[in-house]
């Protein structure tokens, strides 16, 4: 069988031994995961899992200094790519954290902040716990996860895509919002898989073996 | 369809070994801290946290290997807390695959190291833990102070006051521990926790003095705590997490089943 690359993309933040381990965990034999700042194995790699954590401008400035904007925009395009947390974020064109970022505008649209003091003052900011991820499009990273199953979250802004038949799920933190987008050969979600026990270990699982 | 309520079972580690005896039917070392972590995952536990009690540099060491073990075997959120002095510490414990650290006397020595840890590293993984006592006497309004020490040192600190100023500084969390509930099984001071919860927009976890599934729906809905901390009713077998959760939900709280 041939050998495949997974190349988890690595800009000094973020907690990636985590998803590398939960990758690993269910990777068959012949896939290896590696974990990488260099644009070469990035180029070389079947498949890409873009992690993030921390602010949004944070982030930009380490995937800036690390060089990792132009093989990130170059692998989005052709294989399959799996954003997570802030690694699906920083895809929109434009965040309000940290008085407005600018981000990778692979997605058009914005990243908001939960306003729900007014409306829900009972309820916490980050939205932070397990929620449940209603899939509103069928979608191979979706395989043996049940409707409706919880994941893991912790953010205090969420995405707004322009286009609506981008969204994969939808979560309801007092409003309702878009916890996964996919778009051909990209998923991304807002959920950390790597930390949502076996429902996130299934959807590494379906990743690893998705053609995008 | 909302965000569950969270259960975290507490271990209190010296040397990666879990100590202060942790008894599960059917394992046969039970200081592992992979044996524990999984089983009370197979549980259902939302989060484990890992309380480092250990003294030494070189026992802290073993500490991170310990971390490192169980976060490549268990895939639930891990929070580590103890001796979180420096960002180097929290970086350290980030990359053997902690998701959380939980700040304490440090915060209090250097509030402003809150703030330089969250913007290292983001809010959503500094936990600040603020054990609190009640200071005003019966029948006065309530006040609580912030107790450093294990509650023995107290640092003049109003506990509300003290809870705003870390959620200004960024932290994302809040653990808060009844130094006079701790260890006496009965029950959370439910209106600190309250007061606390009510004062903050971030989370807080309710933790000092569970005995019994009940305290842990009171947490929830009297202390309008977002998660709730337990160590000795699910170390000894008196309850499993699993049953934790069923209490709750037959009290209509959302959990993760």
């Amino acid at each position: 069988m041939d050998q495949k690359l997974v190349a988890v993309i690595d800009y000094g933040m973020g907690n990636l031994r985590s998803v590398a381990k939960a990758a690993e965990h269910v990777a068959p034999n012949n896939t290896r995961i590696i974990v990488t700042h260099d644009p070469k194995v990035i180029e070389s790699a079947d498949a890409i899992i873009f992690p993030g954590q921390g602010a949004a401008k944070a982030c930009m400035n380490a995937l800036q200094e690390t060089g990792m904007i132009h093989p990130i925009q170059h692998a989005v395009q052709e294989k399959p790519f799996l954003g997570i947390c802030m690694g699906l974020q920083v895809l929109m064109s434009h965040s309000d954290e940290n008085s407005g970022t600018p981000c990778l505008d692979i997605i058009s649209g914005n990243v908001k902040h939960f306003e729900l003091e007014k409306a829900f003052p009972e309820l916490k900011v980050p939205h932070m716990g397990w929620n449940q991820i209603h899939q509103t499009q069928e979608h191979a990273l979706w395989h043996n996860i049940p409707q409706d199953s919880r994941f893991y979250f912790v953010h205090s802004y969420y995405v707004q895509p322009k286009k609506e038949t981008f969204i994969a799920a939808t979560t309801t933190h007092g409003t309702s919002f878009p916890s996964a987008l996919s778009h051909k050969n990209l998923f991304a979600i807002q959920a950390h898989p790597e930390k949502s026990a076996e429902h996130g270990l299934q959807l590494f699982q379906n990743f690893l073996q998705w053609n995008g | 369809m909302s965000l569950a309520k969270r259960i975290i079972p507490c271990l209190d580690v010296d040397n990666g070994r879990v100590v202060k005896g942790v008894q599960f039917v059917n394992i046969r070392d039970a200081g592992n801290p992979v044996e524990v972590a999984k089983r009370y995952d197979e549980q259902g536990a939302d989060e484990i946290t890992f309380l480092d009690i250990t003294a030494t540099a070189h026992d802290r060491n073993t500490t991170v290997h310990m971390v490192e073990e169980v976060a490549s075997q268990v895939f639930i959120p891990l929070t580590v807390g103890g001796g979180i002095r420096t960002v180097e510490d929290i970086r350290t414990m980030l990359n053997a695959g902690a998701d959380k650290v939980a700040i304490n006397s440090a915060a209090i020595f250097n509030p402003g190291f809150v703030q330089e840890a969250c913007d290292a590293f983001g809010s959503q993984c500094i936990v600040v833990a603020i054990d609190a006592k009640k200071v005003s006497p019966e029948g006065e309004a309530n006040q609580w102070e912030i107790f450093t020490h294990g509650g023995r040192k107290e640092t003049g600190i109003d506990a509300i006051e003290w809870a705003k100023k870390m959620e200004s500084l960024g932290a994302g969390e809040i653990l808060l521990t009844s130094m006079d509930r701790d260890g006496t099984k009965s029950g959370f001071d439910l209106e600190l926790t309250r007061a606390i919860s009510d004062s903050t927009q971030i989370p807080v976890i309710a933790s000092g003095g569970v005995g019994e599934l009940d305290h842990l729906c009171e947490g929830i809905l009297e202390g309008h705590a977002e998660a709730v901390l337990a160590a000795s009713i699910f170390h000894f077998g008196q309850h499993t997490v699993q049953e934790a959760k069923q209490a709750m939900q037959a009290k209509g709280i959302e959990v993760r089943l």
